[in-house]
């Protein structure tokens, strides 16, 4: 099925509801300021505009405190064990593919503990919405190193600085061949929940990297990129088909030299010698999300790659219909009595 | 009886005997990549038709192909066949076939004095007698004596049948396992057909080999026709099996059929998230084919992945299964109290192998049980069952299936590997005969709490997708009744009280422990799972002797049956085999204050039922004073 298959919702059949539907009768006890909120919200108001039933969307979280997710939404919600999300989610789809699966979970819950699980959810490329608030620190259990820490951070289990090199998520998810891959951040709602919605069209494992301040344990830690003032000299919205133009003045572009990316200024070059976005390619949904990785280059944000790929529920539910059409009959009684079988007679022997 | 056949050179006639036997063990042994496997399940494949009552036990090194000739690298296939109700696969054997020194050397001390050896003496030269550290060659010294040697060149003689076939001699010797399982088809008085349409079937489509295979079976036939090596054949007659349709089945067999069926007769969709495992790894491969029944295999990342994948499916409405085996069950321990706590049904099947660790993966041991009971973080009571033979897999896996849905539970099944590998015939029942065991899903939206209660304590199951229900559950505490998190005091207390009640509640729910001889006496043979064969055949010999003992099995590990603690205080004197340090025995006293002794074995093997029969005399004796 194609996105604009899935995309066409029946819209007399299915009940409409709001932002506020969504919410839970729970107190959302995320401390004040937290990024999680903007999260929260932002679903709350993309899903109505989905073009889903309301008792179709489940909401499976592992362990930290963006997987307090579940909790503060009024759908159905699984909260499940840290690092396990990813798992439970892909067995719920799998077993249930009507539903609208969303995966709340953390740089730590994600990466550390249940890296296995996700690199896997991507490779099967099971319908599922992974959302991972990247908040670069273990926050519920106060403020420990997580993957995504910077290397030399100083943090409760790293006083003299953390030694280990930092992941970077939207690296992980491509090379685990996962078939869309964005990033967003708290501070930029409009743009996130235009991502959601990007993330429940996509046909397939979507990730997002959001990048999402933790006002208690990491404050600050994107500033640079959230800040009115930084902000445009320091981050890049990708948009496919678009030249790759930022900076307060959108004085500035991204080109390629050889494979390399260049930040040049438009006063020396015109658009038409820019990089122009192109979701549809793994390789320069690479280039893109190494940039950052050095000095002098923005933060890319927005859609890396979103390109089709066999979807494994589909797959499997199709091997299924098969072997149901197969002859011999799927009732018990054939089941048990196939295979080789001899008949004992009343008198003995045979 | 004795006829006469025209011997090879169709000079003479041979005088071949007949001898009616009631009972029968032959082992087949070799290098693992001598097939010997497949010769063991292909002559009990042909025995089962034939009638006999039997019981198989595989034995082979968890290396694919250990280096061929050495003690380490033998594989073997032990069959049990019979003209009367059987139970194990044998004490010793009457019959061994030895493809080379060293599986002569592993097996000779289980043979009985006076039994058959054929012995491939193509394998029998320096290079394989020094790998089996043999100094001399046993078929030229006297070490075999008090046995019947048959040397047969095995090798040599399936490349001569085979040598107008255009096949390297490599790919000759390949079929040389069925030459011997055509000599044996021909000394055991089994025919041939089944096998040969076996060959047609599985390699039809490489005629050389299928070719090949046929040719070196009726070689191996021929040979003991007319050579004058052989003159006795052995006949074992049909057994008195209760009427019915019969097949053979292995525990994994067995265990998936069970599934398949549970979820049928649940009228859910079936799932299993499951990790390839020896000795479980025949379950998700068994159940991976049998998709048409509406069955569902996710081969997971990890063991973890396999069971929150089952929970996530059954969460979404499935009968949800995850198989595995000790390491694995480690793996599973949090997420089973994720289940347990969510209250969502779940069967986790742990077919358990020699540990700790990795410890001897091939081989069979019960030593998992305190894991099954009481290996989790917190007051986290799950169910546990035990099956007891191959068949007994089936109707273990329906019940645990039967008790997950209804109390809303993750339930665990313990098999092991002796079970899960060996055979029996199994009776098959009537899908008819199989018991409704579906449970409705909540179905008022207006008065719906997820933690709300029926009369024997399981909370409602409201399934994604339905509208109305829409709920949160997760492994935080739960308040009673609505499901909200609660860390109130009191409600804890009140919710970890309430999930043990609801699991010793089962205790009303399942068959009470039946008794296999006198209700009360001098002692009683307390068991469970795998040991059930070994443990029967020797009260069987006991009480033939006129001697007061009883067999008790243990199915149901938790809740125990009510009745079992007063059982058990009728006997002067307990034993209870187990294949690991006294694990029932400790929870029997723990439960019931009896006092048992503990029959250790954790050698990898099964009891034979003469160990069983040799500790219960001894007790008998010592402490019991018994008459006869």
């Amino acid at each position: 099925m194609s996105n604009e298959e899935k995309q066409a919702p029946v819209q007399d059949q299915i009940k409409t509801f709001t932002a506020k539907d969504l919410a839970s009768d729970q107190d959302v006890r995320w401390c004040p300021g937290c990024g999680d909120y903007s999260m929260l919200s932002q679903l709350q108001r993309a899903l109505p505009e989905a073009g889903v039933r309301k008792e179709n969307i489940a909401i499976v979280a592992g362990i930290g405190c963006s997987s307090r997710f579940p909790y503060y939404m009024s759908t159905y919600g699984f909260h499940g064990i840290h690092g396990r999300a990813v798992a439970i989610a892909s067995g719920l789809k799998s077993a249930h593919r009507e539903l609208s699966v969303w995966v709340a979970t953390g740089d730590g819950d994600c990466l550390s503990i249940g890296g296995n699980h996700f690199i896997h959810a991507l490779r099967r490329n099971i319908d599922i919405n992974i959302m991972m608030f990247n908040n670069r620190i273990y926050a519920l259990t106060k403020g420990q190193y997580s993957p995504t820490s910077d290397h030399g951070q100083k943090t409760k289990t790293s006083p003299q600085g953390v030694v280990d090199h930092p992941f970077n998520p939207v690296i992980i998810a491509l090379g685990a061949e996962g078939t869309f891959v964005a990033r967003s951040m708290d501070r930029d709602p409009k743009h996130l929940k235009e991502m959601m919605l990007r993330m429940h069209q996509h046909k397939g494992t979507s990730y997002i990297d959001v990048l999402q301040n933790c006002v208690i344990f990491n404050d600050g830690v994107y500033d640079l990129y959230t800040n009115k003032e930084t902000r445009p000299d320091n981050t890049i919205y990708l948009e496919h088909g678009k030249p790759l133009v930022f900076g307060k003045e959108r004085d500035k572009g991204l080109r390629l030299d050889g494979f390399r990316p260049q930040v040049v200024s438009l006063s020396e070059y015109s658009e038409n010698d820019l990089l122009v976005h192109d979701e549809k390619s793994k390789e320069l949904a690479f280039i893109l999300a190494h940039m950052n990785d050095q000095p002098g280059f923005p933060m890319p944000l927005g859609v890396f790659l979103d390109i089709e790929r066999t979807v494994y529920e589909d797959e499997l539910q199709a091997q299924i219909d098969r072997a149901i059409g197969q002859k011999g009959g799927s009732d018990l009684e054939s089941l048990l009595h196939g295979g080789q079988t001899w008949e004992i007679e009343e008198n003995g022997g045979n | 009886m004795a006829t006469t056949v025209e011997t090879a050179d169709g000079q003479r006639t041979k005088s071949v005997k007949f001898v009616e036997l009631d009972d029968v063990t032959i082992r087949f042994a070799g290098d693992s990549g001598d097939g010997m496997q497949l010769t063991g399940t292909q002559f009990t494949s042909t025995t089962a038709q034939v009638g006999n009552d039997l019981s198989t036990f595989p034995d082979y090194p968890s290396e694919i192909r250990a280096p061929s000739g050495t003690l380490y690298g033998v594989s073997g296939f032990q069959i049990h066949f019979s003209s009367r109700s059987i139970h194990t696969p044998g004490d010793r054997f009457d019959t061994l076939v030895a493809m080379n020194p060293a599986a002569l050397k592993v097996n000779l001390k289980l043979l009985h004095e006076g039994g058959n050896i054929i012995v491939n003496t193509d394998s029998f030269d320096a290079k394989n007698l020094k790998l089996a550290k043999y100094d001399e060659n046993p078929l030229d010294d006297d070490s075999l004596k008090g046995y019947k040697v048959f040397p047969v060149p095995i090798t040599s003689l399936t490349t001569r049948a085979l040598e107008d076939l255009d096949l390297s001699t490599k790919e000759m010797q390949r079929s040389k396992n069925f030459f011997a399982l055509g000599l044996l088809y021909w000394m055991y008085n089994r025919p041939m057909d089944p096998t040969l349409e076996w060959i047609k079937e599985k390699f039809g489509k490489n005629e050389l080999v299928m070719k090949a295979n046929e040719k070196a079976l009726k070689a191996g036939y021929n040979f003991g026709n007319i050579t004058e090596t052989f003159t006795v054949r052995y006949n074992v007659r049909s057994a008195e099996l209760p009427p019915g349709k019969y097949r053979n089945v292995t525990g994994n067999e067995a265990t998936s059929l069970g599934m398949v069926a549970a979820t049928m007769k649940a009228k859910l969709p079936g799932f299993l998230g499951s990790y390839p495992i020896t000795p479980a790894s025949e379950i998700l491969q068994e159940l991976s084919r049998l998709k048409k029944y509406n069955f569902r295999t996710f081969q997971a990342e990890d063991e973890i992945a396999g069971i929150c994948t089952a929970i996530g499916a059954s969460y979404g409405g499935s009968l949800a299964f995850t198989t595995t085996s000790g390491p694995g069950m480690a793996l599973k321990t949090e997420a089973i109290g994720l289940a347990l706590m969510v209250e969502l049904p779940l069967v986790i099947v742990d077919v358990q192998r020699g540990g700790p660790s990795t410890g001897l993966p091939t081989k069979t041991e019960q030593s998992d049980l305190y894991q099954a009971i009481l290996g989790r973080n917190g007051e986290a009571p799950v169910p546990v069952l035990a099956a007891c033979s191959p068949a007994n897999c089936f109707y273990a896996a329906f019940e645990a299936a039967r008790i997950a849905l209804k109390y809303m539970t993750p339930v665990i099944l313990l098999t092991d590997g002796y079970i899960a590998n060996g055979t029996e015939p199994w009776m098959l029942p009537h899908a008819d005969d199989l018991p409704d065991i579906s449970v409705p899903f909540a179905d008022d939206p207006e008065n719906f709490k997820p933690y709300l209660r029926d009369d024997h304590l399981s909370r409602p199951w409201a399934v994604p997708g339905m509208e109305g229900f829409e709920h949160r559950i997760g492994g935080l505490e739960k308040q009673h009744v609505t499901g909200n998190v609660s860390h109130d005091p009191a409600n804890h207390q009140f919710m970890v009280e309430m999930r043990a009640k609801k699991v010793a509640g089962i205790a009303d729910d399942i068959p009470v422990q039946t008794v296999f001889g006198p209700n009360e006496g001098d002692l009683a043979v307390v068991g469970w799972g795998g040991t059930y064969g070994a443990i029967r055949t020797a009260v069987e010999r006991l009480q033939a002797e006129g001697k007061s003992v009883a067999h008790v099995h243990v199915k149901y590990l938790n809740p125990f049956p009510k009745n079992l603690g007063t059982i058990l205080r009728r006997y002067k004197k307990l034993l209870i085999p187990e294949l690991n340090l006294g694990q029932l025995a400790y929870i029997l006293r723990a439960t019931y204050r009896v006092e048992s002794t503990t029959f250790s074995k954790v050698q990898g093997l099964p009891f034979t039922p003469m160990e069983i029969e040799d500790k219960a005399n001894e007790i008998l004796k010592n402490h019991v004073g018994a008459r006869g």
